[in-house]
């Protein structure tokens, strides 16, 4: 069985195309990630499959049942909003309680006074309040059940918010950048909590952010979204070990992967500011390229005959590791290096320094962004210091 | 000056009589500031209502020199006047249709006009037309229309075959006819603060009542438009009562009261024995009757809006 399919889903906003043919699997105990930068059409996927919004081609599956033209009540799924969207006017307890009562009690039984007097109507009132307690307790909010939104922290509306979706027990959780209005140190507890709580759950979660920091931490698999497509569906260590397009290289870690320009030859040679770089690309492809260097594959080399040479225009020490920012001679950006403090110790802003690259993790892209499989030439270290 | 004299009585706060100086003279800065606003607030809406409950204990006439202090016997005669039972009747009715009728009305004509896809603008600004009219002249045009001979009701409703009546001059529709007019005239403006609270709802409580269950428009509007419409439905409702109690430019235009008190209503009857009879100390009894109104409406909106309805 799957949590979540997406088939070939397409969405346009008038002309403007929101989502391009995207498939996507999700299975029935996964936690997937929808990553991407603002605008890429992640929040939109999200809510057509909710059912908030309504697919121009393609078919959502929830559950093995196809759900397309169904209402977002009858999906069987829930969904927490970056709001929130707690009800101002209902207590805690009343907030989480809202989709039992909408699903248990018949439309006269939600009725003040008469509700109470319907046939079972007592007992159904007394099954929705233990469920209530039960995830409060659950979610450790038990003590607020009396309190309005109004009376509630960031991250006291946030955990009420996860109790009314948890409280029906849904086929699937939606999430919509849950964490973006918690503070920093709330959110990097949050995200351990929410993690908990889907190994707890054991149900399919689709979680949309734009913060790879949490799509990285939390999520088994991925998507990584641009421009109305998914790049690349992969485990947070794939996606980063191992990216499809320099797109998703570029989004996914921190600091950016650097980008150089280099030039690749018909039969696989690649040279770099016109010096070869001992790799052979896998392709026959010939023409400019990018090679994408990750900061931690960059080291400290002081013998003078080191891959790259610069000048330091930036360091930024955080406590475990300084980042170098290094003005290089033909590329734009300055390429930012991970060194241990240690090492660090003696270098300073306006410093020439030589770096060596491990040239085995190196990322070669075409020029059209599509990863090129390249391997370390077989005389590395003749090309490489001879 | 204002700051030194604050920070000077908590920083010296152990020395008592400094501390008392400072804040006797924080409390004599503070007094000079609100002095202008209290003054005015004095002169130009306590006094006035003081003067007229004064007023209502003597004989005083329009025009007149000298006043007599005659205790409650204005308040006596009122008691016993069929005209002012008449009249506080007819207000009450008055205000018994117009409040529901136009705020549900306004409520309705607001979700509608929200849902439209286009012509929202033109729909608002139609709607809004009668709050924007003086009502002086459209009770002018409203006379016409009702008019039991060429009026272009009692035209229109001859193309169905139904014979019209004499709106205003029956005493059996007269009251009503008016309360239609005053509907009609505050439509708009409850329309135009529905809308408001409308807009500030947001768009995420109607997913979220619509993933949560609420399957039927009815079910998102009992979730969440009602609730969240509180503060603001308890505003229209205070504020359309207030309105309703002032009944008066219709009255006046229409029917003046008539025919047999059948539109006699309180601040008509304030208006025609203050300046039609000069008898101003029982008008300013009447003005009294009408303030009791208004002010409990006031106390209800304090107690009930800014305790129960607000959601902080």
């Amino acid at each position: 069985m799957t949590g979540v399919d997406i088939r070939s889903i397409d969405k346009h906003f008038g002309d403007t195309p929101v989502l391009r043919n995207v498939s996507l699997n999700v299975g029935e105990r996964e936690f997937m990630t929808l990553v991407g930068p603002s605008g890429c059409g992640k929040s939109t996927l999200l809510r057509i499959i909710a059912g908030l919004e309504s697919q121009n081609g393609g078919s959502i599956a929830i559950g093995d049942r196809t759900v397309d033209g169904i209402a977002p009540a009858e999906r069987d799924v829930a969904m927490v909003f970056q709001s929130y969207a707690l009800y101002p006017h209902l207590t805690v307890a009343e907030n989480i309680a809202v989709p039992l009562r909408m699903r248990r009690l018949s439309f006269a039984g939600r009725l003040p006074v008469v509700g109470t007097a319907m046939p079972g109507g007592r007992a159904l009132r007394k099954e929705i309040d233990r469920d209530v307690r039960d995830i409060a307790a659950l979610l450790d909010i038990s003590h607020l059940l009396d309190r309005k939104p109004g009376q509630l922290s960031g991250g006291q509306r946030q955990r009420v918010a996860l109790g009314r979706a948890m409280v029906r027990r849904p086929k699937a959780f939606l999430m919509d950048e849950p964490l973006s209005n918690l503070d920093a140190k709330l959110r990097v507890h949050m995200r351990a909590e929410i993690a908990q709580l889907h190994r707890r759950l054991d149900t399919a979660f689709v979680y949309v952010t734009h913060d790879q920091a949490e799509a990285m931490t939390m999520s088994d698999r991925l998507a990584v979204m641009m421009d109305g497509e998914i790049l690349q569906v992969a485990s947070p260590d794939e996606i980063y070990r191992d990216p499809v397009d320099i797109r998703v290289a570029e989004f996914i870690g921190s600091p950016t992967i650097n980008i150089l320009p280099v030039d690749l030859r018909g039969d696989g040679a690649v040279s770099l500011f016109g010096h070869a770089l001992p790799l052979i690309a896998e392709t026959g492809y010939a023409g400019p390229a990018r090679i994408g260097l990750r900061a931690e594959h960059l080291y400290l080399n002081e013998t003078g005959d080191a891959d790259l040479g610069g000048r330091i225009v930036h360091a930024e020490n955080l406590g475990s590791e300084v980042l170098l920012h290094l003005d290089v001679a033909g590329c734009q950006a300055p390429i930012v290096a991970r060194i241990a403090p240690e090492r660090a110790a003696g270098i300073a802003v306006g410093d020439d320094i030589g770096l060596d690259v491990a040239l085995e993790k190196a990322l070669l892209f075409a020029a059209d962004g599509q990863r090129l499989t390249a391997a370390p030439a077989p005389n590395r270290s003749l090309a490489a210091h001879g | 000056m204002a700051d030194q004299a604050i920070g000077g009585a908590i920083a010296t706060a152990p020395t008592r009589p400094r501390a008392r100086g400072g804040t006797l003279r924080h409390g004599a800065i503070a007094g000079l500031l609100v002095g202008p606003a209290t003054f005015l607030i004095f002169l130009l809406l306590i006094g006035p209502v003081i003067a007229v409950i004064g007023m209502s204990f003597t004989d005083y006439q329009l025009g007149e020199t000298t006043l007599n202090f005659i205790g409650l016997d204005n308040y006596r005669e009122m008691i016993e006047s069929d005209v002012f039972w008449k009249s506080l009747a007819n207000t009450l009715i008055y205000v018994a249709v117009v409040v529901p009728v136009s705020v549900f009305l306004g409520l309705g004509i607001a979700l509608l006009i929200e849902s439209c896809a286009i012509g929202k603008a033109f729909y608002r600004a139609v709607y809004f037309l009668p709050v924007m009219a003086t009502l002086i002249a459209m009770a002018i045009v409203w006379s016409v229309v009702l008019n039991p001979d060429f009026g272009l009701l009692n035209l229109a409703l001859r193309l169905f075959g139904i014979d019209g009546y004499n709106w205003l001059n029956d005493p059996g529709t007269a009251l009503m006819t008016i309360c239609g007019i005053g509907v009609w005239q505050a439509l708009g403006f409850n329309m135009v603060l529905f809308m408001a609270g409308l807009g500030a709802i947001p768009r995420d409580l109607y997913d979220a009542a619509e993933i949560d269950g609420a399957a039927s428009a009815f079910d998102r509007f009992r979730t969440v438009t009602w609730p969240l419409l509180g503060p603001v439905t308890m505003f229209v409702v205070v504020i359309t009562g207030i309105r309703s109690f002032q009944v008066f430019d219709t009255v006046h235009v229409l029917t003046k009261g008539g025919p047999n008190k059948a539109t006699e209503v309180l601040i008509y009857s304030v208006y025609a024995e203050g300046f039609e009879f000069f008898r101003s100390a029982y008008a300013a009894t009447l003005v009294v009757v009408f303030l009791i109104f208004v002010m409990a409406l006031t106390v209800i909106k304090a107690r009930v809006i800014e305790r129960r309805v607000h959601y902080g």
